[in-house]
C-alpha cells in the first residue's frame, strides 16, 4: 500500500483536521442518502462516491475560490468539499425547492454559482467543453482563475473528451482536467473501454501535461493537485491529472453488481481512504481519539441538521412549472 | 423618409457582424473557417483583418468541442457568437445545445444563464445531396429554453443578430446559404429588430400564407401572382420558431378563415404541423376550409437539380394549392 | 420496535423476492449489516439494513416475492446491546409509495348524433348556430361541397333581409319614423363589437365589418332576386287625409310614447288586405306556396349602410296601437344589430317605407322566396282630385311589385285596391 510522501505537503493541524472532516462527512452523508433512497424520499438516479472521497477532497483544497468547479453526476462529494451546504444538497436530492437548484435538478444537478460549483452535468463528457470555454472566457477576461473538470474514465472514451483537449491545448487555456478513473463505465471494466489504460497517456496526444496518483490516499492527491494546479496557473495551460480509485458501492442504487468479483471490492475497501488518512493523523500526533470522536458528532449532527432541512423543506407550487425555461427579463 | 440601399443577404449579415463586433469586447466570433477563409461563405470575409484573432476564432472541426467551448464562455462571462458552418454539421453539436444550452438555466433554478448566439446556416438548394440539404428548423424548435429564429428576410439578416446578443438565453439564427446572393432593398438606417413576433410581410384577406426561411420570398411572390387573379393573400414570416408567436397568425387565420403553410422541412412532425395544430386547437371556428400544408417531399434530397427542385414547394406549388383552397 | 421493509432501490421496482434472509430471529443487527438477499429484475442484490438492534421476527419467508414497503422483519431497537448507539430522533416513517397519479384528462366521448352527418366548415357552423340556419337546407360550394361561411350568409340574406334599392340606388337612411329618443341604441361601435367577438382568444384585426357583412348579404340576396324573379311592378296614389285624421285623433288619447306613427297603420293595412288577396301572401318555392299565417317583413335601414329587415308576425292578428308597440321595440334593435333570429325569419312578405322627407316613391326588389313587396313613399301634399273637386290632401303613392311567376297584375291591382280602401276607413283596421 503507498504510504504518503507527507514531507512535501505543509498540512497544518487545522486544515488536516477540516479535510478529515470533509472526508467523513462526504461518506456518512452519502450512507444517509442511501437510506432515505430506501425510503423513497431520494428518487431518481442516486451515483454514491463512498471510497473516492479523497480525490475530491484533496483536489479541491487545491483550488481558490474564484476558480471554477465542473463535476459529473456522481457529485455529492464535491459539492461538500467545494463547501455546499449539506442541508441545501439535501433538500435538492429530495426535491425540495430549498434545494441548491430549486429541487429542479435533482442529486446529478447540483449548482452553486455563489461558490463557482457549475453541477451536477449528467451527459457523461458533456461538461468538458465548457470547461473549456469558461477557461477561455478567463482567459479573454484575463481574470487569473482556473477551472477545474471532474470526469470519470468512461468519459475519456467519448469524443467530447477528445475535442476538449485538444480545444484545451490548442487555446492555451487554464483548465485543470482530473480524470477519476474508478474503473468502472457502469458496469464495464476499464479494459473493455480503453484500448490504452494508463489514461494519462493519452494527454501526450495533445500536447497536454499530465500525470497519474493514487486516488485512495489522500496525501498523494493533494500533493499532485497542488503541483497540477499550481502549473495550470502559472503557465495559463490545460493539465491532465489521472486520480486511480474506487467506488465500493454499486454504480447506483439499482444495481445487481452482476459484472465485478466481491472479493475485488473487499480488497479495495482495504485501501478506504478515511481509515488510512485517520491512522496517519493520529500517528502523527496532529490528531487524538477524542478529537476523531468529535468530528464524528459533528458529522452526525450536520447529516441530521441536513435531513431535517430537507424534510422541512417545502414543494415548488405546480403553476411555477414553465419558470426558468427562458430568463424572466427576457427581450419579450 | 430613410433611404434604401440593394443588399445582398451575406452583405446584410456581416454588416450586423460587423457591428456586433464593434459594439461590445464581450463578443467574439468563433467557427469552422471564419477566419483565415473568410467564412465558408464568405460572410466573415476581412473580419479577422479588422478585430483580429482574438474576436474571429478559427476553430478545429469539432462541432461539440467549441459549441460547447461557446456556451462555456458564455456561462462565464462572454458573449461568443458560435458558427457552426451547416446545420448538416450540427447534428454533432446537438448535445451540447440540448444537453447544456437549453437546459442549465432551469436545472440550476435559474442560476446560470448562458447567452451563446449560435448561428447555423440550413437549406435546401444547390445540389448538394442527401447530407448538406438538411432542414432542420423543427429539431431546434423542439426544445424548450432555446430561442430559435429564421431568417427569411434581408431586414432580418441585417438586424436580428443584434438582439441575439441581447438575449441572456440561447439563440439559434438559421441562415439560409441559398439566399446568400439575393439582393434586395432595405432601409440605409436599417438596425436591430424584434425576434419575439412574427410579421405580417404582406396583408390580405382572403387566405393567411404561413412560413418561414427561404419560404418568405417565395409566398410572397406567389402572393403578387395571385393578387394578379384578384385573391388577396396575406403572408406571414414566423421568424420566430421558438417560442412561437401564435397571436400573429390566429389572428391572421380569424380575418381570412383560411390557412397555408409553407415549409421546406419535411412534413412529419414539422414547424406547420405545430402551426396547424395550433390553428386547431385555437381558431377552429374560425376557420372556413381545412387547414393545408406544403412541406418538403419525405426523402434524403437528391441530387439532381429537377428531382431536388421537387423535393420543396415551389412557387408555382403555392400558386396552385391557393387557389384549390379557395376555389375547391 | 421497527419494522424492516423490503427496500425501494430504484424507481422501476416494483417488487422483489426475498432468496435468503442472511440473519435470524435473536441475531443482532447493526447499520450497513446485509440482513437479506432479495432477486429483482436486475439479478440478485444484497439488502443492507439502515436500523440497530435485535430481529424480533422474521415475516415473510424465503422464496416470497412482496412489493416494495412491504414490512419483511421486526427489529427491536431496545434488545440491542446497552451500549448500542441511539438512533436519531428522525427515524422511520411509514413509508408511502404514491404512485404518479394519472392526470390524464377524462375524455367523454360524445356519441355522434343520430343526425345525418352535415359537412361545414366550422365557421359556418358558428355561424349557423348563432342565426339559427338549419344547415340541412344550405347547399355547400367548399371542398368536397362544404358548407362554407359564404353559403350560409348566402342563406341569412335570403331569410332576414330584403332590399328595397332599386338598381344602384343607395339606401336611404332612417326611413321608419320612430320617437328619436327610442332610436338611439347603445353605442354603435360597441355593439357591432359584441357582435363580431369570437369564442377565440386572439386578437382580431378587424375583419369583415357587420356593415361589410350586411352589405354582402344584401348583395347577394338582391342579385339573386334580380337573377330570378321576373317583377310586374303597380302604383296608387292614396289620399292620406282621413288616416292623419284618424292617427292625430288617435294619438290625442294616447301616452306620448305610444303615440301611433302611419307605418303602423301601413302595415295592418296590408296585412288586412292580404286577408282579403291571399295570394300574394306566398313563397315561389317549386311552385307557389300561399302561407296562412300574414308575417310582414319591415325594412329598417342602418346608418353604417345596409339595411335589416325584422318581421311582425301575425300582422292580421294584431292592432295598430300592438303593430306600433312591435315597431317600437323591434326597430331600434334592429340598427343596434340586436335582433334574435326568430325576429329575422319566416316573413311571408317585406314593406318598405321610405319616410319623410325623402324620395316619393319606391320601387321594390322582391326578397326571394316571397312574391311581393309593397313601397310606401313620402307622405306629401299634393293637389288631388276627388268627386270633381281639386283640394290639397296628403297623399302617399304606394307601390307593389310582384313576381310575374307567381300571380299577374290583376292580382297586384286587386290588393292595391284593397290597401286604399282600408286607408280610406282607418277606423275599420
Amino acid at each position: 500500500m503507498p504510504k504518503t510522501k507527507s514531507k512535501k505537503i505543509d498540512l497544518d493541524a487545522k486544515k488536516s483536521r477540516h479535510l478529515f472532516y470533509q472526508m467523513l462527512l462526504i461518506r456518512k452523508f452519502e450512507d444517509k442518502a442511501a437510506e432515505e433512497y430506501t425510503k423513497a424520499k431520494i428518487r431518481g438516479f442516486l451515483h454514491l462516491y463512498i471510497g473516492e472521497e479523497a480525490v475530491a477532497v484533496g483536489v479541491i483544497q487545491a483550488l481558490t475560490d474564484d476558480d471554477n468547479v465542473l463535476c459529473t453526476y456522481r457529485e455529492h462529494g464535491h459539492a461538500l468539499a467545494r463547501g455546499m451546504d449539506a442541508g441545501a444538497i439535501m433538500a435538492e436530492m429530495y426535491g425540495k425547492q430549498e434545494g441548491c437548484s430549486r429541487g429542479r435538478g435533482g442529486s446529478m444537478h447540483l449548482f452553486d454559482k455563489s461558490i463557482n460549483f457549475f453541477g451536477g452535468n449528467a451527459i457523461v463528457a458533456g461538461h468538458l467543453p465548457m470547461a473549456v470555454g469558461m477557461a477561455l472566457a478567463s482567459k479573454k477576461q484575463k481574470k487569473g482563475n482556473i477551472t477545474c473538470c471532474f470526469f470519470g474514465e468512461g468519459a475519456a472514451a467519448e469524443g467530447e473528451f477528445h475535442e476538449a483537449m485538444n480545444l484545451a491545448a490548442l487555446w492555451k487555456v487554464p483548465v485543470l482536467f482530473v480524470c477519476e478513473n474508478n474503473l468502472y463505465a457502469m458496469g464495464t471494466a476499464i479494459r473493455y473501454s480503453h484500448s490504452v489504460q494508463e489514461l494519462e497517456k493519452k494527454g501526450a496526444a495533445y500536447g497536454v501535461e499530465s500525470s497519474a496518483v493514487n486516488g485512495m490516499n489522500l496525501m498523494d492527491v493533494i500533493e499532485a493537485a497542488n503541483e497540477a494546479v499550481q502549473k495550470v496557473r502559472d503557465n495559463g495551460k490545460p493539465y491532465l491529472l489521472v486520480c486511480n480509485t474506487y467506488r465500493f458501492r454499486a454504480h447506483s442504487m439499482f444495481d445487481a453488481e452482476l459484472y465485478r468479483d466481491k472479493k475485488e471490492v473487499e480488497e479495495w475497501k482495504k485501501r478506504d481512504p478515511i481509515p488510512e488518512f485517520q491512522e496517519f493523523l493520529l500517528k502523527q500526533k496532529i490528531i487524538t481519539e477524542k478529537e476523531i470522536k468529535k468530528i464524528e458528532n459533528q458529522v452526525d449532527s450536520e447529516i441530521q441538521k441536513a435531513v431535517d432541512f430537507a424534510e422541512a423543506g417545502t414543494w415548488e407550487p405546480i403553476d411555477q412549472l414553465t419558470e426558468f425555461v427562458y430568463s424572466e427579463n427576457e427581450t419579450k | 423618409m430613410s433611404q434604401t440601399i440593394k443588399i445582398t443577404y451575406r452583405e446584410a449579415f456581416k454588416q450586423g457582424l460587423r457591428e456586433a463586433l464593434q459594439n461590445d469586447d464581450r463578443i467574439f466570433l468563433m467557427g469552422e473557417d471564419v477566419g483565415r477563409y473568410g467564412g465558408a461563405f464568405a460572410v466573415s470575409k476581412g473580419l479577422l483583418q479588422e478585430f483580429g484573432e482574438e474576436r474571429i476564432m478559427d476553430v478545429p472541426l469539432s462541432e461539440s468541442g467549441f459549441v460547447g467551448a461557446g456556451i462555456g464562455a458564455a456561462l462565464a462571462g462572454m458573449k461568443p457568437i458560435v458558427e457552426v458552418m451547416t446545420v448538416n454539421f450540427g447534428l454533432l453539436a446537438m448535445d451540447q445545445i440540448v444537453n447544456n444550452a437549453a437546459t442549465l438555466l432551469h436545472m440550476s433554478g435559474g442560476q446560470l444563464n448562458v447567452p451563446v448566439v449560435i448561428r447555423i446556416s440550413c437549406g435546401i438548394g444547390q445540389q448538394l445531396a442527401a447530407q448538406h440539404s438538411h432542414s432542420w428548423e423543427p429539431f431546434f424548435a423542439q426544445v424548450p429554453g432555446l430561442v430559435v429564429l429564421s431568417v427569411g428576410t434581408h431586414e432580418d439578416a441585417r438586424g436580428m443578430l443584434h438582439t441575439a446578443l441581447q438575449s441572456p438565453d440561447p439563440v439559434i439564427i438559421i441562415e439560409y446559404t441559398s439566399m446568400l446572393n439575393l439582393e434586395k432593398e432595405i432601409s440605409t438606417d436599417m438596425g436591430a429588430v424584434n425576434i419575439t413576433k412574427a410579421k405580417v410581410i404582406k396583408s390580405g384577406k382572403d387566405i393567411s400564407i404561413i412560413t418561414y426561411g427561404t419560404g418568405v420570398y417565395k409566398c410572397l411572390e406567389s402572393a403578387d401572382e395571385l393578387a394578379a387573379e384578384g385573391i388577396d393573400a396575406e403572408v406571414i414570416d414566423l421568424r420566430v420558431l421558438r417560442p412561437l408567436d401564435e397571436e400573429t397568425f390566429l389572428a391572421s387565420v380569424a380575418k381570412t378563415h383560411r390557412a397555408l403553410i409553407v415549409e421546406d422541412a419535411w412534413r412529419s412532425v414539422s414547424i406547420s404541423s405545430e402551426i396547424s395544430s395550433r390553428i386547431m386547437e385555437k381558431a377552429f371556428y374560425e376557420l372556413d376550409a381545412s387547414v393545408k400544408r406544403l412541406c418538403g417531399v419525405e426523402v434524403p434530397i437528391p441530387y439532381p437539380l429537377h428531382l431536388e427542385q421537387a423535393s420543396v414547394p415551389q412557387k408555382s406549388d403555392i400558386v396552385k394549392a391557393v387557389k384549390r383552397i379557395i376555389n375547391p | 420496535m421497527t419494522e424492516f421493509l423490503m427496500p425501494s432501490l430504484g424507481a422501476d421496482m416494483e417488487d422483489g423476492t426475498l432468496v435468503e434472509w442472511r440473519k435470524k430471529s435473536g441475531d443482532t443487527v447493526k447499520r450497513g449489516d446485509i440482513i437479506a438477499e432479495v432477486e429483482t429484475q436486475k439479478g440478485l442484490i444484497e439488502i443492507e439494513v439502515f436500523d440497530e438492534g435485535v430481529i424480533e421476527k422474521l415475516l415473510i419467508k424465503e422464496g416470497e416475492k412482496v412489493p416494495v414497503g412491504t414490512p419483511m422483519a421486526l427489529i427491536n431497537p431496545d434488545g440491542a446491546e446497552a451500549e448500542a448507539k441511539k438512533e436519531t430522533a428522525s427515524m422511520k416513517k411509514e413509508v408511502k409509495l404514491q404512485p404518479i397519479e394519472e392526470k390524464a384528462e377524462q375524455k367523454v366521448m360524445e356519441k355522434s348524433t343520430k343526425e345525418i352527418r352535415i359537412r361545414a366548415t366550422p365557421i359556418a357552423k358558428k355561424i349557423a348556430q348563432d342565426k339559427g340556419i338549419d344547415l340541412s337546407q344550405v347547399t355547400g360550394t367548399g371542398e368536397n361541397g362544404a358548407i362554407t361561411k359564404d353559403d350560409v350568409e348566402n342563406v341569412i340574406v335570403q331569410k332576414g333581409e330584403i332590399s328595397k334599392t332599386e338598381k344602384g340606388e343607395k339606401p336611404v337612411d332612417n326611413l321608419v319614423e320612430v320617437e328619436p329618443e327610442k332610436t338611439e341604441a347603445q353605442p354603435f361601435e360597441a355593439e357591432l363589437y359584441k357582435m363580431e367577438k369570437q369564442p377565440v382568444e386572439v386578437k382580431k384585426e378587424r375583419a369583415l365589418t357587420p356593415a361589410e357583412a350586411i352589405r354582402s348579404a344584401v348583395a347577394a340576396a338582391m342579385s339573386k332576386s334580380n337573377r330570378e324573379i321576373p317583377h310586374y311592378y303597380l302604383e296608387k296614389r292614396v289620399d292620406m287625409s282621413k288616416a292623419m285624421a284618424w292617427i292625430k285623433e288617435t294619438n290625442r288619447e294616447r301616452p306620448i310614447q305610444k303615440r301611433l306613427l302611419p307605418a303602423a297603420l301601413f302595415i295592418k293595412a296590408v296585412a288586412s288586405s292580404l286577408d282579403e288577396v291571399s295570394e300574394l301572401n306566398a313563397i315561389w318555392e317549386n311552385g307557389l306556396q300561399l302561407k296562412n299565417e300574414i308575417n310582414i317583413g319591415f325594412v329598417v335601414s342602418l346608418r353604417t349602410g345596409g339595411i335589416i329587415v325584422p318581421v311582425i308576425l301575425q300582422a292580421d292578428s294584431k292592432s295598430v296601437g300592438e303593430i306600433m308597440e312591435v315597431l317600437n321595440d323591434l326597430i331600434p334593435r334592429a340598427r343596434a344589430l340586436k335582433l334574435r333570429s326568430s325576429e329575422l325569419s319566416d316573413s311571408t312578405i317585406t314593406i318598405t317605407n321610405i319616410g319623410e322627407g325623402s324620395a316619393d316613391k319606391v320601387f321594390g326588389v322582391i326578397y326571394p322566396p316571397q312574391v311581393a313587396i309593397i313601397g310606401f313613399g313620402n307622405i306629401t301634399e299634393q293637389a288631388f282630385a276627388e268627386n270633381g273637386m281639386l283640394g290639397i290632401r296628403p297623399v302617399v303613392d304606394v307601390t307593389l311589385a310582384g313576381d310575374h311567376r307567381a300571380t299577374d297584375g290583376i292580382t297586384g291591382s286587386r290588393f292595391l285596391g284593397s290597401l286604399n280602401k282600408y286607408l280610406q276607413n282607418p277606423e275599420s283596421l
